[in-house]
């Protein structure tokens, strides 16, 4: 079993756990991801890996509680365990050789975004990040990544937080301003990879979208998160996660995800009811 | 002697469509010994050289029809073990009952019926406790816990080998888990089969991805591991690749038959959704492609079609399949190929387009080449389509394994005799080597590499 180290609320809905999981723990890099249940009638679900502690033997997940099976998750307590857990799957983020890079992230992609900041500035790259959320009560992991950053540009849609502006604005004045990156990494909502995605092109700026399409075993077996990349069919579990964005077929990404929307709204409605109390969420 | 073999009582097509229980019941004491009273126990017998594990057939048969059916479990034990898995899924008409030489001027003796018959009466009554064997002193890891796999963990766990199975989903069993449903292959018999292993010592390592979570060569140089099987399966899906193919509702059978049987999305009490369709498509025409059709009729399709380029005759799934898939309601739509799959404006499946085939010369394969029909084009309305047209070798050991030989359609390379791969000490065996094929085929590789990995440590 794995259980639950550390738990901490990053803000209204984003949690951080800590999970005891000794073999991901191993050969867990940033930009891969775990499949977790949480109980017996679970069902799988992909995470990106948000940190891990070889030494400790710990992996550390972030997510924000918006289905069942988050706010399930987002219910459980430090000590209790996971029913599985299950990694290090994908590939990791490709950081060799990259001198300058600015990395876009959005809501708790910012998570997930951090650990790779926080490496390529320890290879002593140059980091520019652009970290955006709705309002200023979302931000999660401030400090963090501002302390791995050369310059860091929050943003906030209600001007709450630092600029207010969409990730794409700032990016685009980056750019227009003359800043040269090898790569600019992007991480959060589909359409918001879609969009810094058409303004990168436009720049010609080599450009990386981590894809979090819905998945099954993990292993390249069931295709469920199949998506078009280039014109030819990946899966992001094993060719993935992390693709080309200028190749991505984000509108086909977009709509993929919606697959079970309805099945999604009734089971969430019924995980607030179960673990939550009404209207807590 | 009679010339019909006693009918297996089965579940009625109406009720069953509507439910997941197993649709053959199963043989009661007197049919298994009417059954058993018709083999003619050759001197010569065909069946036995139709077995790819080589069981004494007429000898259990003679336990039978003398009603001796504890005996009779020993003869088959002896040489498969998963008895109750292969009397309900082996393609017996193309194996023993195929070679029987009653089939000649009447049907063949209902081999698979009476082994799993023997099969289930001995789990049903046995009280005997399993005895671990005194340990041998050396570690084998096997990769992979489907058929191949836990056969091969079960032979050397029998020869006193300390045996670790390591299995990259949450439940072991691998494709009798998560490809072959309840109703054709009740999950409990596989967990019963798991158990014995369990009992004879194997350690069962699930949600371990060998070649993420280990690699190989990690398993041999710093886990102790003298020597490794690898069954990893066929488990990568292929798609048609025509357009539409990644709308909303389009599944590979493995993803649809993967929610069903491993992660139960059919039961009020599974968080895994599946998508409800009301009329469903199945490109294909193989045993898996009648599991995906019949599963979709459990789960309360109006319409379920099979849509084939070839005709009947050239079908590869099981005849008895096919029989039950027709019984339950769903139709056959032969010489039809897929050629778009059309979407509504929510970007879920509302038809699939396909042209009409007709049968030409034989092709490399000895079937006869389907050819399109000019301007058949016509649309199918559907809801969902689930494409079934066979599964290719998971890359994944490939790609993580240095100096592990592969051919050019993916499968390992090994030995034939002894399934030995390009690696000291690694062996291979079932769909991984082979491709799509059938679980007595994926055992039979993996009894073949135990023997060879003990000779290899002995």
């Amino acid at each position: 079993m794995y259980r639950i180290l550390e738990k901490e609320q990053l803000n209204a809905s984003v949690f951080r756990m800590v999970i005891e999981a000794p073999s991901v723990a191993r050969k867990a890099e940033a930009g891969q991801f775990i499949i977790l249940r949480t109980d017996e009638n679970g069902e799988r679900i992909p995470l990106t890996v948000a940190d891990y502690d070889r030494e400790r033997g710990s992996v550390t997940i972030v997510f924000s509680a918006v289905g069942a099976t988050t706010i399930r998750l987002s219910s459980m307590s430090q000590g209790e365990s996971l029913q599985d857990f299950v990694g290090p799957l994908g590939t990791p983020t490709e950081t060799e050789g990259l001198s300058r890079v600015c990395i876009v992230s959005g809501g708790v992609g910012a998570a997930i975004a951090y650990p790779v900041a926080k490496k390529l500035a320890s290879m002593g790259c140059c980091v520019h990040s652009v970290v955006g959320f709705r309002s200023r009560e979302l931000v999660v992991l401030e400090k963090e990544f501002e302390a791995v950053s050369d310059r860091f540009l929050p943003c906030s849609d209600d001007g709450t937080w630092g600029e207010k502006a969409l990730v794409t604005n700032v990016l685009q004045g980056l750019l227009e301003a003359g800043e040269k990156y090898d790569r600019v990494i992007t991480i959060g909502p589909l359409p918001m990879m879609k969009y810094v995605s058409l303004v990168t092109k436009r720049f010609s700026v080599p450009t990386v979208a981590s894809m979090n399409p819905i998945m099954i075993d993990g292993t390249g077996m069931c295709g469920g998160c199949r998506l078009t990349v280039g014109g030819v069919t990946k899966f992001a579990c094993v060719d993935g996660p992390e693709f080309d964005a200028h190749l991505v077929d984000f509108d086909e990404a977009i709509a993929r995800s919606s697959t079970y929307r309805e099945f999604e709204g009734h089971a969430r409605e019924q995980a607030c009811n179960l673990f939550l109390g009404e209207g807590n969420v | 002697m009679k010339k019909t073999r006693q009918p297996m009582p089965e579940q009625e097509a109406q009720v069953r469509r509507h439910n997941f229980d197993e649709v053959a019941l199963g043989y009661t004491p007197e049919m298994a010994v009417l059954e058993a009273e018709r083999c003619l126990q050759c001197k010569n017998p065909l069946c036995v050289a139709g077995c790819p594990v080589g069981i004494d057939i007429p000898g259990f048969i003679q336990k039978v029809k003398l009603g001796e059916f504890e005996e009779a479990f020993r003869i088959i034990d002896a040489q498969s073990s998963l008895p109750a898995v292969c009397g309900r899924v082996c393609p017996q008409e193309s194996q023993c009952e195929g070679k029987c030489i009653c089939g000649v001027k009447g049907e063949p003796i209902a081999i698979g019926r009476l082994e799993r018959f023997v099969a289930d009466t001995h789990y049903a009554q046995s009280t005997e406790k399993i005895v671990p064997p005194t340990p041998n002193g050396h570690k084998v890891a096997v990769i992979g816990s489907g058929p191949a796999g836990l056969t091969c963990a079960g032979e050397l766990a029998r020869r006193g080998y300390e045996v670790t199975v390591f299995e990259a989903l949450h439940k072991a069993g691998g494709v009798l888990v998560y490809g072959i449903p309840e109703f054709r292959l009740p999950k409990r018999i596989v967990e019963r089969e798991i158990e014995q292993l369990r009992a004879l010592g194997v350690k069962i390592e699930v949600n371990t991805v060998i070649g993420k979570t280990y690699s190989v060569e990690e398993l041999m140089k710093e886990m102790g591991f003298e020597a490794v099987f690898i069954g990893t399966g066929a488990g990568l899906p292929r798609f048609l690749e025509i357009e539409g193919e990644n709308l909303k509702g389009v599944y590979s059978a493995n993803e649809f038959l993967t929610r069903i049987n491993l992660m139960k999305a059919y039961r009020e009490d599974s968080s895994t959704p599946v998508l409800h369709a009301r009329r469903v498509a199945v490109v294909g025409g193989g045993n898996v492609a009648m599991d995906a059709a019949r599963s979709a009729l459990r789960l309360g399709a109006e319409k379920v079609y099979i849509v084939y380029r070839r005709s009947l005759e050239e079908l590869p799934a099981r005849r008895e399949e096919v029989e039950h898939a027709v019984q339950e309601g769903v139709e056959l739509m032969l010489l039809n190929n897929p050629v778009k799959v059309l979407g509504d404006d929510k970007g879920f499946v509302k038809a699939l387009r396909c042209v009409r085939m007709e049968l030409g010369e034989p092709d490399a394969s000895g079937r006869r080449a389907p050819k399109e029909i000019p301007d058949s084009e016509f649309d199918l309305e559907c809801d969902s389509v689930i494409i079934a047209i066979g599964t290719s070798p998971n890359p994944l050991m490939k790609n993580t394994t240095k100096g592990l030989e592969v051919n050019r359609r993916g499968g390992i390379v090994v030995a034939e005799q002894t399934g030995k791969t390009s690696l000291e000490g690694v062996y291979a065996g079932g769909d991984a080597v082979m491709g799509a094929a059938t679980v007595i085929l994926a055992m039979g590789a993996g009894k073949n590499a135990a023997a060879s990995i003990d000779r290899f440590l002995s």
